[in-house]
């Protein structure tokens, strides 16, 4: 599983995270949220596999998960 | 309709290409877009759609134009400072193709106007700065079935989308809120004009939103349908998601128009310093904008007594008692040295309007 962030999640995790693969994405939210707990303060959007996805779902062994927060400029 | 020897000359070098010809070209004639913002993603969007051909273009933009702008909003010079950005937009795209029409809307887009805003266009496209105004939009396109383009900027990425397309079936595709279901909260994204940007961000993203109108008019290519582009200008890496409409968040979207004009759309954008300081050339100026009130908040007997532009007087010592409901867009506010003003401005800050302070106060310019 590799993990890619976008905006203020990304300066948030600095890139430098190494999560083992979790089953879902729930538990890697749960996962991420305790190590960030700035994370909880954060509306996002998670894509598997390039699927935003609204529901918990299955993360697979070569998934790439996408942590997408919302952006307003223009 | 056809197409005049001018319009076979001007917009020869599309009509050569294979996939769109004099055909397209018609299409774009015959299309009406609104235009909502016109600053940093909208001045290159117009620029592009104006030159294109687009027939009719609306421009909805409140603001004036700042020093501060100049870097990334392209289609504004050194001498517009002061001037509201639709009237000065809707010059320079006038000159740049006369044979279209192009109309400018100086107001603030809200719950009110939106739907009036909007019905008579056939393509919206959201250029905006804040999300107050990208989640009205989206719900006011979702109910008019109107498609929206997308775009929005964070620093060094930026996202873009094509919102509200009616399949052969009459389905709508996705929209914002199958993304980013419900708004941030105030101070959860720290934006706005302080994560700072790079010209040209606004600008590339800005054309990538203009490819998209064009191609959803013309019916060339692939478009962004179902679909969110993310792109980053430190990597030039560009990643593509896909979107599936989410029925769970239907609620969230008022059911008709009267339920819209009900729904408070707060701007989460809103940080201490809520207004803008400006100084007498832009207070002055920006007295003209339409939906303004002008406030002395000096205590009663204070002189000089301002005669030369007419205003209201709220006393400080009243405001601080009690914020008065002030239920025009525009706010500008003044006292003697502009300290009084600034908190002033402060409690007037309510998220939906604009608050301006005259910075220095009447002190500075000897207004009488």
């Amino acid at each position: 599983m590799t993990i890619i962030s976008f905006g203020q999640i990304a300066e948030l995790l600095s890139n430098k995270i190494t999560i083992d693969t979790v089953s879902d994405t729930d538990t890697l939210k749960n996962k991420l949220e305790v190590e960030f707990p700035a994370l909880l303060t954060i509306k996002y959007a998670i894509a598997v596999d390039k699927k935003i996805v609204s529901n918990n779902t299955v993360i697979k062994e070569t998934s790439e998960v996408a942590l997408l927060p919302p952006f307003s400029g223009g | 309709m056809e197409l005049n020897s001018n319009d076979k000359e001007r917009y020869s070098r599309q009509i050569a290409l294979k996939q769109f010809g004099e055909t397209a070209q018609l299409k774009l004639l015959q299309s009406n877009v609104l235009v909502i913002g016109a600053g940093g993603l909208g001045c290159p969007i117009l620029q592009y759609l104006a030159a294109a051909g687009v027939g009719h273009i609306g421009v909805v933009d409140d603001d004036i134009v700042t020093l501060s702008n100049l870097h990334r909003q392209v289609l504004f010079s050194t001498n517009t400072i002061g001037i509201s950005k639709a009237t000065a937009a809707v010059k320079v795209l006038k000159r740049l193709n006369p044979a279209i029409s192009i109309q400018a809307f100086p107001v603030r887009l809200n719950n009110g106007n939106a739907f009036e805003l909007i019905k008579d266009f056939g393509i919206v496209i959201d250029a905006t700065d804040n999300f107050a105004s990208r989640y009205l939009i989206n719900d006011a396109c979702v109910l008019l079935g109107k498609p929206l383009i997308y775009g929005c900027i964070y620093q060094f990425e930026g996202q873009v989308a094509v919102f509200n397309v009616q399949d052969e079936n009459k389905q709508l595709s996705a929209n914002y809120r199958d993304i980013f279901p419900s708004q941030p909260e105030k101070g959860e994204v720290p934006n706005c004009n302080e994560a700072g940007v790079i010209g040209v961000l606004p600008g590339m993203i800005g054309m990538m939103m203009a490819n998209e109108c064009i191609k959803l008019i013309t019916g060339i290519g692939n478009i962004l349908i179902n679909k969110l582009v993310i792109y980053s200008m430190l990597t030039n890496n560009t990643f593509e998601m896909e979107i599936t409409p989410n029925p769970d968040t239907k609620h969230l979207i008022p059911t008709d128009e009267k339920a819209f004009k009900a729904t408070q759309y707060p701007d989460s954008c809103q940080t201490e310093n809520a207004f803008e300081d400006v100084g007498i050339k832009e207070f002055l100026q920006l007295m003209e904008v339409e939906d303004t009130v002008v406030i002395d908040v000096r205590e009663i007997g204070e002189k000089p007594i301002i005669t030369s532009f007419p205003h209201i007087n709220i006393p400080m010592s009243e405001l601080k008692k009690q914020v008065p409901t002030i239920t025009q867009g525009n706010i500008l506010v003044f006292c003697h040295a502009g300290i009084r003003s600034e908190d002033a401005a402060n409690l007037l800050s309510n998220g939906i309007n604009r608050v301006y302070n005259l910075k220095g106060g009447i002190i500075r310019y000897n207004i009488q």
